[in-house]
């Protein structure tokens, strides 16, 4: 196990040299004019572009020069120098400030799915083809069919302006109140997969001939369906919901940006508009390791909850 | 007709208080979508306290289906109980509460499955699953459970049962598992055990110390046993009586002796027939023709009459009766007495 997580940890270095590469290159090469991107509409002197050439290493052109630029870049990150923004301040500070918002709205979003999607699931499994079944399919493939761009202002207009049930927008240091309704759009997707996977995971393993073998031990049928289906229901089911955290982490750019909510992903969002290239990728950058080692985690707890699993 | 001198005659004579385990004419059928499967179409028979009854026949015979009937873990639907009685020390099981059965399950009458490693459970310890029944059943507390699951492990030869109580069921080989399994349907001291084609995922070697063990322990512990299984080379040694079962009847039904010296039944007779001999060289292995039938659209009259080297007319037109053939055997043929004479000589 020990060997299996340190070479993970040595294929995640690869993989993070690898993405925050792409996305350096591809947020710099779009760029006509990387000083007048800074400037905006304002027109910058000569002085002015003399200096921002010096800084940014943009006199180094071709190739080599923009490898000089990238590893200039990583080695200010790995000493945990995020750099500045186009607008001057400092990525770090603006992290610092997004993160424990978005880490909210997606804990929001997780106790969601968990609370609605794995219940109605295990209720779903045990009654296969009930009305409760069949009306969930409905409700999750409805959820799974519209997307959040639509679902998210739908939800806004109904909830937060018609009916005022929630307040519409969540504004800087947003409630728990605030990001609830956002939590529940965001966490609506999350809930309809994990709600199919824990039906068709339990029904699967209520026809297991374990399932049997309990039966003929003469235990309860609820010590059956808690203790045994479940357990083993759930194996899966917390995989899932492991993975999906991670994805939640890394901004939900279009439900932060309709919420109006200042974590991560409208951050993420606002650099990309802006075309503000450093934030852009040390958001990423930032996000890829979230990304990776909430994979990790994941992968070592699938094989604690399933004795059948061994890494080598 | 050639079948006068065999008279339908009421089932052999009963014990004193009645037999243990007994079942009378019991019909199941599976209703799917794609239409009614006739599984079981009137299976009677009995179990005496102490003794091993065999319940033989090809996939699709029903002799699972009746086991999983009689410890009321048919899956209810597709599975419909039409008729008949179980009845367990006289009581009709099928009219109990399902509260009441379960209180038999395990503790009266307990059964391990074919394959061992899909019956256990693979999330959870060993020791833990036999615990589990002790604990649960006989309100045991954890370390009592703890020592008394390795005493049943200890029970089924399990080698260093203390050091593998914590081991996962997929840390064992085939033959310790069905052993596990073993050691988890004696927990509760059950007076009949039912052996699900318990040596069928095996090896031939660990299939023999499997058998050798069930016949020690039913021995030891004074069970009755039901003993399920294809393989007429498994029941020989083991079995007292054995009931032949084909598209959800009983055809036959004797003790094991006079069944296999003179088999009454056309298709008892193929199935010995069909058996390797190690003392003929070069001989032509015999089978049964055709193909088991599909218990949606069972023939009429004998069911076995498109594979019967002995079909007549009347087979076709005719359900045979049980006609009792002296010492207690039964046959479901309308020629039983001339199978036997024709299997004797």
């Amino acid at each position: 196990m020990f060997r299996y997580i340190l070479r993970r940890l040595l294929q995640m270095v690869l993989a993070f040299f690898g993405t925050t590469l792409i996305v350096y290159a591809l947020m710099f090469a779009g760029q006509g004019d990387p000083i007048q991107a800074l400037a905006g509409e304002r027109p910058v002197t000569e002085a002015q572009r003399a200096y921002l050439t010096e800084k940014y290493h943009l006199d180094a052109t071709g190739v080599g020069g923009f490898f000089y630029r990238y590893f200039d870049y990583v080695r200010s990150l790995l000493q945990g120098d995020l750099g500045q923004s186009l607008t001057g301040r400092q990525i770090g500070d603006i992290l610092q400030a997004a993160w424990p918002v978005t880490v909210k709205l997606a804990l929001i979003a997780l106790a969601v799915a968990i609370i609605f999607g794995v219940t109605a699931g295990v209720v779903a499994g045990i009654r296969r083809a009930s009305i409760f079944d069949n009306s969930t399919l409905v409700l999750t493939l409805l959820v799974l069919g519209i997307p959040t761009i639509v679902l998210a202002p739908l939800a806004q207009y109904f909830l937060g302006v018609k009916w005022q049930l929630f307040p519409p927008t969540a504004g800087s240091e947003p409630t728990f109140y605030a990001l609830l309704l956002p939590g529940i759009v965001l966490g609506s997707l999350s809930l309809a997969t994990a709600l199919r996977l824990t039906r068709t995971s339990v029904a699967e393993n209520l026809r297991a001939d374990y399932v049997r073998t309990a039966r003929s031990k003469g235990l309860v049928k609820r010590r059956i369906v808690t203790v045994h289906v479940l357990r083993n229901s759930l194996i899966p089911v917390v995989t899932f919901l492991g993975v999906e955290l991670g994805n939640l982490m890394s901004g939900a750019i279009i439900t932060e940006g309709v919420f109006n909510i200042p974590g991560v992903g409208f951050n993420l969002f606002r650099g990309i508009r802006t075309e503000d290239g450093p934030l852009v990728v040390g958001i990423v950058s930032v996000l890829v390791v979230v990304y990776l080692v909430s994979n990790l985690v994941v992968d070592v707890l699938y094989a604690v909850l399933d004795p059948r699993i061994r890494y080598e | 007709m050639t079948h006068s001198t065999v008279q339908p005659t009421p089932a052999s004579a009963t014990p004193v208080g009645g037999h243990l385990l007994e079942l009378r004419d019991l019909h199941v059928e599976f209703r799917t979508n794609e239409g009614v499967a006739r599984v079981i179409n009137g299976v009677s028979y009995h179990l005496d306290a102490g003794e091993t009854l065999a319940v033989l026949g090809e996939s699709g015979s029903g002799k699972s289906v009746t086991a999983q009937a009689i410890m009321g873990i048919l899956d209810t639907p597709p599975a419909v109980i039409r008729s008949g009685q179980i009845l367990y020390q006289g009581q009709d099981l099928l009219t109990r509460s399902e509260e009441q059965r379960r209180q038999v399950r395990g503790k009266e009458i307990a059964m391990i499955f074919q394959d061992a490693l899909s019956a256990l459970n693979p999330v959870f310890p060993v020791g833990w699953q036999i615990g589990e029944t002790l604990r649960q059943r006989a309100g045991m507390s954890r370390g009592d459970a703890r020592r008394r699951a390795i005493e049943l492990m200890d029970l089924v030869k399990i080698p260093g049962a203390a050091k593998r109580i914590g081991d996962y069921p997929h840390q064992f080989s085939g033959g310790m598992r069905q052993r596990i399994g073993i050691a988890m349907a004696l927990a509760l001291d059950p007076k009949v055990l039912i052996a699900d084609e318990p040596t069928t995922a095996l090896d031939v070697t660990v299939q023999a110390q499997i058998m050798d063990l069930l016949a020690d322990l039913r021995r030891d512990l004074n069970m009755a046993m039901i003993l399920i299984t294809h393989d007429l080379g498994v029941v020989a040694g083991v079995a007292d009586r054995i009931a032949v079962m084909y598209a959800g009847r009983i055809v036959e039904h004797a003790d094991v002796r006079s069944l296999y010296k003179a088999p009454a039944h056309p298709y008892t007779k193929g199935l010995l027939e069909s058996i390797p001999r190690m003392d003929v060289r070069g001989q032509e292995l015999s089978t049964i023709k055709g193909l088991p039938p599909n218990l949606m659209r069972i023939p009429s009259g004998c069911p076995f009459h498109p594979r019967c080297p002995y079909v007549q007319q009347v087979c076709v037109d005719v359900v045979p009766h049980d006609l009792v053939l002296g010492d207690g055997r039964t046959s479901e043929c309308h020629f039983a007495q001339e199978v036997r004479d024709d299997s004797a000589r």
